[in-house]
């Protein structure tokens, strides 16, 4: 369980988050939506301790983790973790199957064949045989995407991360991508966290949907309590239409 | 309500805090190589990268600087009458200031920049973000390697252009303007002292960090696109050159005036 209370962080003189307070249960995909600059990444970056939040505690299983201080211990909690980057943000000089398996390749002693193989592994689950040999730059956007899923998934980890995982995708990619994190959360079982503003990617994953807005939670429920929201901004942002404030933009 | 700060005084509190993040930057940079924890095979890469890559084109600049220097200084000595030292004055101006300098300059434009833009379109890309979620600080993985690098190939590459430039001086002085090639060559070993030449390249491991460090604090600091990277890379070379030129006055100032041979 992930509980966020009170956060507030700000980048210069913007504040992004002005007090979010959320608990992301287990066995859960909560989509995480709002317009763009409503603090959507920035707190899937707070999750993962990328920088600290100005105010506020995050407690993952229990443990603060805006305590932690050492790189040890940073580095250790980060390993729990696995995210999935807009940008897939592959290593363009290393093979895909290196890139899966990085962090073994960094992190551990095992042999490079036996990370070969849990990379090939995870390729597969991703639907990605054969393409292990390859480097990034010969491989579509979709498909650099689901190598991004596979590196996530390497250690098997308990939390699962997507920044707007389907974000400039074809819709029929984005559906294999919204199918992947779908089975993946059955068979892993944790807490996935989906930033996105695709509607069929909030629509095809979410359990829990919750909007920001202006740097706080403006609802939280089901799909259909979402869309049947009192709040006429998540009704209007469920339906694709302008949201207030964008309306002069 | 609050005056809004002049243009001069945010400028000025940026400076500061730039100044502020590289210290800290550089500590971090300290706290790694003193517990050790250098990724050695990306070391190893970049060593090549910054040496055997940037050799042709620093040996380049160092036969032309040595054989300009001595051009210019034989042609003033020979009318007063000191052609018997144009040999040692060539070979210690080369060593002391023209070598190290030159050769700062030329990676500074090759690889401090070529270091900020791949740093910089990491960070842009998330790469620097993934390294982090990975447990893969970006300080061991990517920016102590190539600190390390520089520290160690600047001097490298420093005294094989001084070798090349008193080459060309010597070739120069001999060859085009008729001086006798042993009175040269004891002038050379009348005048320039081993201590000058470490001295030197103690002077080009120090371009070697500003430069790298540079490059990398730039990188990790690029702003958003191809544009901010774009920025990135033009202030890490200007940054760099200034605090080449600066701190090379006071490096010799130290170095060859306060520490000379009695």
């Amino acid at each position: 369980m992930i509980e966020v209370s009170n956060l507030h962080k700000s980048f210069g003189s913007k504040q992004v988050l002005r007090g979010i307070d959320f608990t992301f249960k287990e066995g859960q995909t909560t989509v995480v939506i709002g317009p763009s600059g409503c603090g959507k990444s920035t707190i899937l970056r707070l999750i993962l301790r990328l920088f600290k939040p100005d105010q506020g505690s995050i407690s993952v299983n229990g443990t603060s983790i805006v305590d932690l201080k050492s790189q040890e211990e940073l580095d250790a909690y980060r390993s729990q973790i696995g995210i999935v980057f807009q940008s897939a943000a592959l290593f363009d000089s290393l093979k895909v199957w290196e890139n899966v398996g990085f962090m073994f390749l960094e992190n551990s002693k095992m042999s490079k064949a036996e990370i070969k193989h849990i990379a090939e592994e995870k390729l597969a689950l991703v639907g990605l045989d054969g393409t292990a040999d390859l480097f990034p730059s010969e491989l579509s956007g979709g498909m650099q995407k689901r190598v991004g899923i596979a590196r996530a998934i390497a250690r098997d980890p308990q939390i699962l991360l997507y920044d707007e995982p389907t974000t400039g995708l074809d819709p029929v990619t984005s559906t294999v991508i919204e199918d992947l994190i779908s089975s993946l959360q059955k068979r892993i079982g944790g807490i996935s966290i989906v930033v996105t503003h695709q509607l069929s990617t909030i629509f095809r994953t979410a359990d829990l949907i919750t909007m920001f807005y202006e740097g706080r939670i403006l609802d939280t429920g089901t799909v259909e309590e979402m869309k049947n929201s009192a709040n006429v901004t998540v009704r209007n942002f469920l339906e694709g239409k302008v949201v207030s404030d964008e309306r002069n933009v | 309500m609050a005056a809004t700060p002049s243009k001069s005084t945010q400028s000025f509190v940026s400076a500061v805090e730039a100044v502020g993040e590289y210290t800290l930057f550089i500590r971090d940079a300290l706290m790694y190589l003193l517990k050790g924890r250098i990724h050695w095979r990306n070391t190893l890469q970049q060593l090549a990268f910054i040496g055997t890559d940037s050799l042709p084109i620093v040996l380049v600049t160092g036969l032309a600087v040595g054989m300009v220097f001595c051009l210019q200084v034989s042609g003033v000595m020979i009318k007063y009458g000191s052609a018997s030292v144009v040999g040692g004055v060539t070979a210690m101006s080369l060593a002391r200031e023209l070598t190290p300098s030159f050769t700062a300059v030329v990676v500074a434009g090759r690889v401090g920049a070529a270091i900020t833009a791949e740093i910089g379109s990491m960070k842009v890309t998330e790469q620097l973000d993934a390294l982090t979620a990975m447990a893969v600080p970006p300080m061991y993985y990517l920016l102590l390697p190539r600190i390390i690098s520089a520290c160690i190939m600047l001097p490298l590459l420093t005294i094989l252009a001084l070798a090349i430039g008193l080459i060309g001086g010597t070739f120069v002085g001999v060859g085009s303007q008729g001086l006798v090639l042993t009175v040269f060559i004891d002038s050379i070993k009348s005048l320039l002292y081993i201590e000058d030449v470490l001295k030197a390249l103690l002077k080009s491991a120090f371009f070697g960090f500003v430069i790298a460090s540079i490059a990398c604090f730039q990188g990790v600091n690029t702003g958003q696109g191809a544009r901010g990277v774009g920025e990135a890379t033009t202030r890490s070379v200007v940054t760099s050159l200034i605090c080449i030129f600066v701190s090379n006055y006071f490096l010799s100032f130290i170095l060859f005036n306060v520490l000379a041979r009695k």
